[in-house]
């Protein structure tokens, strides 16, 4: 039997830090990167007699997570407790929600695949929830113990279920990255996976097409889009290897192992999953009006999807420019700034520059689009000037390189600045760009034979002459013109 | 002095015919000398009562003093104090010094009141008779072979002896109110969130609440003023104006419906108990209150509810004591699984390790709906219940206890008896309403009989009131136990 | 509802309390007297009814996001079992 006999089936929990200053039950920071156990109160360490409060940030971002994916924000939800032990969790109990999550359904629009075998999918969610997040054990070895550090206890986790709508690996990393760029977009979560702010865990199994659904294991705690990947595909191989070979798949929690590529279980007992969920009696439902949500609804910031489609239904730009230009709101901001300045007729030179030569240049020097040098309205003077031919395209680039060297000032005719002050202005008259074809077609007879010869790169060379000739400023579309026509072709 | 009233007290002081400083040496010498029989203090803070009186006496000198300030009181061990012991009358805690206040401990600090130490209690507040201590019981200054009842014990004991003029204590079945009944003093439990269960070591957190220890109404009305108010730390703590209880302690008590539950009047009750509780509510009727029946149908299931939801939270609130941060760790152990199992089983004495058994189990999956959610179901027929009945009166009374003290480890090993002294006080806290007990009178063998007061929503000052007034016509809170008089 | 010995010890693990042999039994017989008390709830029929997890019908309160507690590590780990470099030691938790 192959591999396409056998549908894969996968279902994401995603882990979201909340990118509130304090913690969800306490007063203390969450800034990542402090010594052990300075950011840890009372509430956070679980002295005798302390109690939790909750945090309204982080039900804010609950709230506006909720809308951006067109949930359902329950106007009232509970807190539960999450009973269990574990050194990193001082309570003995996580705080979490059970029966009555705060965000209820929605929906997320992906995009997998490249070029022509792109194709877009909904991939719908379950639900999201609140919750407070654990310390962190050190791996490092104190002499035969572990060490805890509590800082990031009580850190506020939204916790994103999306239904089992995925069906290959690349359809989950698609779907985790469409929901990263989301939460960074609408400002809930910082979205650094190094530092553990996004984590995901990945429930996979198997099924023959048309069949019942498999046993799933939950792949916990992959911190970055590739081991995603890799974890899932190897898993998959697992269970239909071991299927195949007429084993069964037990229901399990196992780690990705990067180094091997490989998944295995975790060492915990089976009956540590009897949670003996109950509300929390020392919190009280979770009421959110919805003149809450009605004002949260009116601070969303225009959304990725809906930025998108009228970046394709407006300005005419296909859909993966659009997606490419939507991948982060500084990007997209960039973008709507440039063509606000340059006009809508010129979307689509503003983002191949945006897309192209700025964020290589950007990506290049290690800068975020917010610290670009060059402004949108730069760029798009730039543009303006390459479309009513005051410079052809490869001048543009020189100026590019100015604009990005500060040259031409700080405001929006910088481009024009520079173009006059090197006197860059292209030479669009036909006499002019004669006289020097003239010239370079005396000066290279060699060339000349050779194209006539047949060779089409002679012609190139001979364009390339030109062009030195005339210091990049020569209409490059009219002197390929003119030159065909003096070569008699 | 020492059988002084809080009002004489507080003359007293400001009249400068006492200093703070003496006053609570008065008292610190009296525990020196009384303790080691009655076993009502765990922790005796002469040093840190001194400074407070110090302190105390400055603000009074100053002309700076409030009602409390100078006062000697003892707070029961489950309330955290930084810097003094918190033991919760257990050997998981039996190291911990907390490096934070309560917050009813904060307030009471700055009204000016002198602690003298920390009181003996049942382990965890779990217990009704202060038999659960890993300090050993405490005893009935009435009768020391008894009990003096839990799991308030401490504070009750220290209260009847005069070992301090007030005490605080808290109450989740009772542990206010039938400690309070058994030793011959007056004791009320708030509404549930008057006062903040900040820093008062979690038990049931949903039925927890604390409580107030006095030789009088009037007394208790006094410290219950300082100890209630909201507080921002606890989600459960309720934003009400603040309140003075002892206001209206002098309204007269004509027109007064006193209502008395059938249930509360059947068999269980013992002959002494019933007699000193009709002779009460004659004088009652004698002040010009009337009584009328009333019924509390599903007040027996207030007892099973009680011991599924108790437990359960209890179960969840003592997770935390694992010897990681603090309190108990085990000399020997293997992994961190053996740690754990036996830092806890070394820890926790024999009823608090049944009790979180009880709640465990309770709540494990399965028994969720059939035990947890039936015993919430309860709750609210039970609180329906009151509701009903406070149609047709405005306080409930009864016996608060249906027997008087009993002997030392004449129930101790049998945990239903044990549980089964609650079943006057309990659905109080069920219902989260006020309650509270004062001296009625003398049982078999000169032990002390307590009526209970059982109020409305935020009716702690109705019953102050009805206390008072029986105080002002009767003298049996002011009797003392010959060795203490 | 009566409990075997076996779920008694069960119990206890997820509890994480230590129960010897001879603890079992003693602690099974008086954790079965305590359940028939509590069985005492089923006498009452209670379909329908909502059940009351606070005595007051309230929401609850929100906290403004806002970072309000300073660095009290060295305070706090004075009263701690055992400590390194600001940690807390514990056995060595594996995975």
């Amino acid at each position: 039997m192959s591999r396409s006999d056998w549908e894969v089936v996968i279902g994401l929990e995603i882990h979201a830090q909340l990118n509130t200053a304090s913690k969800i039950f306490s007063g203390a920071s969450t800034a990542f990167g402090a010594e052990p156990n300075r950011q840890a109160s009372a509430v956070d360490i679980a002295l005798p007699g302390v109690l939790p409060v909750l945090n309204r940030g982080a039900v804010e971002r609950a709230i506006r997570f909720g809308l951006a994916i067109g949930a359902t924000v329950a106007p009232k939800s509970v807190f539960a407790r999450k009973n269990y032990f574990y050194p990193d969790l001082p309570k003995g109990y996580q705080i979490s929600q059970f029966e009555l999550p705060v965000v209820q359904g929605g929906a997320i629009t992906i995009r997998v695949g490249e070029g022509e075998k792109a194709y877009e999918k909904t991939v719908n969610l379950t639900r999201a929830h609140l919750e407070e997040d654990a310390g962190k054990s050190l791996h490092e070895d104190f002499h035969g113990m572990s060490g805890i550090d509590l800082n990031r206890a009580g850190t506020p986790l939204l916790e994103i279920v999306s239904e089992p709508d995925m069906r290959s690996s690349a359809e989950a990393v698609a779907y985790a990255r469409a929901l990263h760029a989301l939460v960074r977009w609408i400002d809930i979560c910082d979205g650094n996976m190094q530092e553990g702010s996004f984590r995901c865990d990945a429930n996979v199994s198997v099924r023959r097409p048309g069949g019942p659904l498999g046993t799933r294991r939950e792949i916990k705690n992959l911190n970055s889009f590739r081991f995603l990947q890799q974890a899932i595909d190897y898993e998959v191989q697992w269970q239909i290897d071991t299927l195949e070979d007429g084993g069964r798949i037990q229901q399990a929690t196992v780690l990705f192992d990067p180094d091997s590529g490989e998944t295995r279980m975790m060492r915990s007992k089976e009956d540590a999953h009897d949670y003996r969920y109950f509300p929390d009696p020392d919190l009280l439902p979770l009421v959110i009006s919805p003149e809450w949500i009605a004002r949260v609804q009116g601070e969303l910031p225009e959304l990725p999807g809906a930025m998108k489609a009228r970046f394709v239904d407006e300005l005419g730009l296909s859909a993966y420019d659009a997606t490419t230009l939507t991948a982060s709101k500084e990007m997209a901001g960039y973008f709507q700034a440039t063509v606000d300045a340059a006009g809508a007729a010129l979307a689509k030179p503003c983002a191949n520059w945006v897309m192209g030569d700025l964020a290589g240049r950007l990506n290049k020097a290690e800068l975020e689009i917010a610290d670009s040098p060059v402004t949108p309205a730069q760029l798009a003077g730039l543009v303006r000037r390459i479309a009513d031919n005051t410079i052809s395209n490869n001048i543009a680039r020189k100026v590019f390189e100015a604009l990005w060297n500060g040259e031409g000032g700080a405001g929006a005719d910088a481009a024009d600045r520079i173009i006059d002050a090197q006197g860059l202005k292209q030479v669009t008259d036909s006499g002019a760009i004669e006289a020097i074809v003239d010239e370079v077609l005396a000066a290279n007879p060699k060339s000349v034979e050779e194209f006539r010869a047949g060779k089409e790169k002679a012609f190139n060379a001979l364009v390339g002459q030109v062009m030195k000739a005339s210091r990049g400023k020569a209409n490059p579309a009219q002197v390929n013109d003119i030159l065909r026509h003096k070569l008699g072709s | 002095m020492i059988n002084a009233p809080l009002s004489e007290l507080r003359r007293a002081l400001d009249a400068r015919e006492i200093s703070a400083v003496e006053l609570a040496t008065l008292f610190l010498d009296r525990i020196d000398a009384a303790n080691p029989a009655l076993n009502a203090f765990i922790t005796v803070d002469r040093d840190g009562a001194l400074a407070a009186a110090r302190e105390a006496d400055a603000r009074i000198a100053a002309g700076n003093a409030g009602p409390l300030t100078g006062i000697p009181l003892a707070h029961k061990d489950v309330f955290c104090t930084a810097g003094v012991l918190t033991s919760c009358g257990s050997k998981m805690l039996a190291n911990f010094v907390s490096p934070y206040d309560a917050h009813v401990v904060a307030l009471l600090k700055n009204a000016g009141t002198v602690m003298l130490g920390k009181t003996n209690m049942d382990e965890f507040a779990m217990g009704s008779s202060n038999e659960n201590s890993h300090y050993g019981p405490a005893k009935n200054p009435w009768d020391s072979t008894r009990i003096p009842g839990g799991s308030s014990g401490g504070s009750a004991v220290a209260v009847a002896a005069r070992l301090a003029p007030i005490a605080t204590g808290t109450d989740t079945g009772g542990s206010v109110r039938q400690p309070a009944a058994l030793t011959g003093v007056t004791g009320i439990k708030p509404t549930y969130g008057v006062c903040s269960r900040y820093g008062m070591v979690a038990y049931a957190s949903s039925l927890d609440q604390a409580g107030a220890f006095g030789a009088s109404a009037a007394d208790c009305a006094a410290l219950l003023s300082a100890m209630a108010g909201f507080d921002e730390r606890d989600s459960t703590s309720l934003e009400r104006p603040a309140e003075d209880y002892s206001r209206d302690l002098d309204k007269p008590l004509a027109g007064l419906r006193i209502g008395l539950p059938r249930e509360f009047f059947g068999p269980g009750m013992a002959d002494d108990v019933r007699a000193a509780v009709d002779a009460a509510l004659a004088e009652y009727r004698k002040l010009g209150a009337t009584t009328v029946d009333v019924s509390l149908p599903n007040a027996q299931l207030a007892i099973p509810a009680y011991y599924v939801i108790a437990p359960a939270e209890a179960s969840s609130n003592l997770s935390r004591f694992d010897g990681v941060r603090y309190g108990h760790r085990a000399a020997e152990y293997g992994d961190l699984a053996d740690m754990y199992e036996k830092s806890r089983a070394q820890g926790f004495g024999a009823e608090v390790k049944r009790r979180i058994l009880v709640g465990t189990y309770v709540l494990s999956h399965g028994y969720y709906d059939a035990y947890y959610l039936k015993a919430q179901k309860l709750r609210r027929l039970i609180a329906e219940d009151f509701r009903a009945a406070f149609t047709q009166c405005d306080v409930i009374a009864g016996p608060t206890s249906p027997t008087t003290a009993w002997a030392i480890g004449e129930k101790s090993d049998d945990p239903v008896q044990m549980y089964l002294s609650d079943i006057y006080t309990i659905a109080v806290n069920l219902a989260g309403l006020p309650g509270l007990s004062h001296p009625a009178g003398f049982g078999a063998g000169g032990l002390p009989v307590g009526l209970q007061l059982i109020g409305d929503y935020f009716a702690e000052g109705r019953l102050l009131n009805a206390a008072h007034r029986f105080q002002q016509a009767t003298d049996w809170h002011t009797r003392r136990p010959a060795a203490f008089a | 509802m009566s409990l075997s010995l076996e779920q008694v010890r069960r119990v206890a693990q997820l509890a994480r309390i230590e129960l010897t042999d001879a603890d079992a039994a003693a602690t099974q017989a008086k954790l079965n007297g305590i359940f028939d008390l509590i069985e005492q709830m089923q006498a009452v029929d209670t379909t329908g009814i909502e059940p009351m997890s606070h005595p007051q019908d309230l929401a609850t309160r929100l906290r403004t996001d806002a970072v309000s507690e300073a660095d009290r590590r060295d305070a706090f780990q004075r009263i701690a079992p055992q400590t390194e470099n600001g940690l807390y030691l514990v056995p060595k938790v594996i995975e």
